[in-house]
């Protein structure tokens, strides 16, 4: 017991006085916390369009206006020439154009009908339906006010309003706040980063710089130095989780509509989980290059297919299969769950049972491979 | 007297190297036992495996009558060990080492402070320093001081000395005498031709092979030929034609000097090479017999 402790106080020792480390531990989360978030949004807005206005009359010029107003819209101008609009999509000045046919008000007070023409770049796949969905609600609405509009002047206007409407509420996150679905998520990463790095760093560090040399001669048991080694970063796991926490609802007033006690338990397997896989990527690697490079592969995989980007349910079948494997999924599933729906443990109790699971036989295999010998 | 360590036919290789090859040696009691070879000879090899942390292909070992193999978690409880490289924590201060590896050892800097205290006094004033901020010669003191914090029975020091200036050295092999003194039998290696002499009994090793086990004064009294020590204004050249003289045996600079010996076992006219080397252009030869000394046994048995 006494070995332990020592071990642990040497360990908290080393990471105070490294002063590059500290940092890293510390402030970098913070920083990528606040960033990330913002960066990590699919909220679109700010599409940029040009509208051909053919035209020009009261009715062109109220949909410009309506493009004009919108948030989702930047209007970055207006034209006669399709070919200004061509080359100022080709150049990606612009993400959309409109193109608005001659003499469009004449023909929609005489025919009752009139079309217009939506293009749009569709490179960036979900901005461009993003831009063609908000374009087509942006229309249905101006299709009512000019309706209303041409009723009173011609009564072949008859105002058939649908008898449908359909009126959207959004549950669980009624605003479409993307940072309260975000944040959570980007929590779990940088706990998991730091707990695989530091442990998987940590060790390596001692076997390149000759350390662990000294240390495997003397009677120490495997158990205790490992034990020396997880827990001070399962503590800093811990404590980011914490702090993290803090800053979620300080700056992005986040609100934890379940039991944070639940959250802490869970990171409490899960961080275990990942040193483990820490304590794995050391034993297979003898220098921190291999170990670092190790450790950001996996951690890329994890992330991607974890459902923090990208929607697990998006995925072709045997990709989700491959998310089964994947602690980093369980946990933003999981604190998403307990955070936003107020999820208990009743709800929770699988990813439990497989975060155990996975914290025991990482552990076990790691520690299987981990060799006392140089 | 007492075996402390005694091998049977160890052989290591790593890949196609043979690193060790059939390695019989028995270190007694009380002495110090000198491991000497040049660099790659198998030396740290030899002595990872005597200190656990390497398995030998095959052959056996004991350490203090405890298998190396079997007994592996009792012998790392009764030796002190210092690695070739400094392997200490640089970023935690001396005191710290020193109470880190007295706690791993399970007991206290005071307990056994006599044992230390020769060597850790003349570092005590720099306990609050950082390991990675000492000199060469204190991070060799608090090496010892943590190799020996739980009074081992059998201290083993790989290349104590390699790197370390002539002052230090001389420090450390006082202290090493000390430590045998106080009854710690010391298994040392070095690469260092001239510490032979400090040792009780010594082993050659060369390519993985022991060359010859003995006292240095027994080694360098079978030292077969005799042995003449030549110098001329040109270095280059005297080698030369010393190596194409009809007669010559070894010939193996050393500092300013040539060492020579010739194939005939009888007399040799010293005015024979002399002529000779006159006639290839040198000038102010001079030769004279001179005594071997280790490393002329090495380069003799190589």
């Amino acid at each position: 017991m006494r070995t332990i402790y020592f071990i642990i106080w040497k360990e908290f020792k080393q990471i105070f006085r490294d002063k590059g480390m500290l940092p890293i531990i510390f402030v970098i989360p913070i920083i990528q916390l606040l960033i990330l978030a913002n960066a990590a949004t699919f909220d679109i807005k700010n599409i940029k369009v040009m509208i051909i206005d053919k035209d020009n009359s009261s009715t062109s010029r109220l949909l410009i206006a309506k493009y004009d107003a919108s948030n989702y819209f930047k209007l970055v101008g207006t034209t006669f020439s399709n070919e200004i609009a061509d080359n100022y999509l080709a150049d990606g000045k612009i993400d959309m154009f409109i193109e608005i046919p001659a003499n469009f008000e004449r023909d929609l007070v005489r025919q009752n009908m009139n079309k217009m023409m939506i293009v749009v770049n569709a490179v960036d796949g979900t901005k461009g339906n993003v831009g063609m969905n908000y374009s087509t609600s942006l229309m249905n609405d101006f299709n009512q006010e000019i309706r209303q509009k041409f009723s009173t002047i011609n009564t072949t206007f008859i105002s058939n309003t649908e008898e449908i409407n359909i009126i959207q509420s959004n549950w669980y996150n009624p605003e479409l706040n993307y940072k309260i679905f975000m944040v959570p998520g980007i929590l779990v990463l940088l706990v998991a980063m730091i707990a695989t790095f530091l442990t998987a760093m940590n060790i390596v560090k001692e076997k390149e710089i000759g350390t662990i040399e000294q240390i495997n001669v003397t009677p120490i048991l495997k158990y205790q130095f490992l034990a020396g080694k997880l827990i001070p970063f399962w503590l800093i796991g811990m404590f980011e989780l914490a702090f993290g926490m803090i800053i979620a609802s300080i700056i992005y007033g986040i609100t934890f509509v379940g039991s944070i006690g639940l959250i802490f338990l869970f990171a409490a397997v899960f961080l275990i989980a990942v040193e483990g896989l820490g304590l794995f990527i050391s034993t297979i690697s003898d220098t921190q290059q291999q170990a670092m490079f190790i450790a950001w592969f996996l951690l890329v995989v994890f992330i991607l297919l974890s459902g923090l980007f990208t929607a697990v349910e998006n995925m072709p079948g045997w990709t989700q299969n491959l998310t089964y494997l994947n602690p980093i999924k369980y946990f933003i599933e999981l604190i998403r769950m307990i955070m936003l729906k107020g999820s208990g443990f009743e709800d929770t109790k699988i990813h439990f049972a497989v975060m155990a699971f996975f914290a025991i036989s990482i552990n076990t295999i790691a520690i299987w491979r981990y060799k006392k010998t140089v | 007297m007492k075996t402390i360590i005694e091998t049977n036919n160890i052989n290591k290789s790593y890949g196609a190297v043979t690193a060790l090859h059939d390695i019989n040696i028995t270190v007694n009691d009380g002495e110090i036992f000198g491991l000497i070879g040049p660099d790659g000879a198998g030396k740290t090899s030899l002595i990872r495996i005597l200190t656990t942390l390497i398995l030998p292909d095959n052959g056996s070992a004991n350490v203090l009558g405890l298998d190396i193999i079997n007994d592996f978690k009792s012998i790392r409880n009764e030796i002190g060990y210092m690695p070739g490289r400094f392997s200490l924590y640089q970023d935690l201060t001396v005191e710290e080492n020193l109470k880190l590896f007295a706690t791993i050892f399970g007991t206290t800097i005071e307990e056994n402070y006599d044992l230390v205290k020769p060597i850790y006094s003349q570092i005590e004033s720099f306990k609050n320093r950082k390991a990675g901020q000492l000199s060469g010669g204190m991070k060799q003191k608090l090496a010892l001081s943590c190799a020996l914090i739980h009074k081992p029975k059998l201290l083993i020091l790989d290349e104590p000395t390699t790197g370390v200036d002539p002052v230090s050295r001389k420090e450390f092999w006082d202290m090493l005498k000390d430590l045998k003194k106080a009854g710690i039998t010391i298994l040392v290696s070095t690469p260092y031709m001239d510490e032979a002499s400090l040792c009780d009994r010594v082993a050659l090793i060369q390519g993985g092979k022991i060359l010859s086990v003995s006292t240095p004064q027994s080694i360098i009294d079978a030292f077969p030929k005799k042995l003449y020590s030549i110098s001329a204004d040109n270095m280059h050249k005297l080698i030369i034609a010393l190596r194409n003289f009809e007669f010559s045996n070894t010939v193996f600079t050393f500092g300013e000097t040539v060492h020579y010996t010739d194939r005939r076992n009888s007399v040799i006219q010293t005015g024979e090479i002399m002529k000779y080397l006159q006639n290839n252009d040198l000038k102010e030869i001079k030769i004279n017999e001179i005594n071997a000394g280790i490393e002329d046994c090495f380069m003799e048995m190589m």
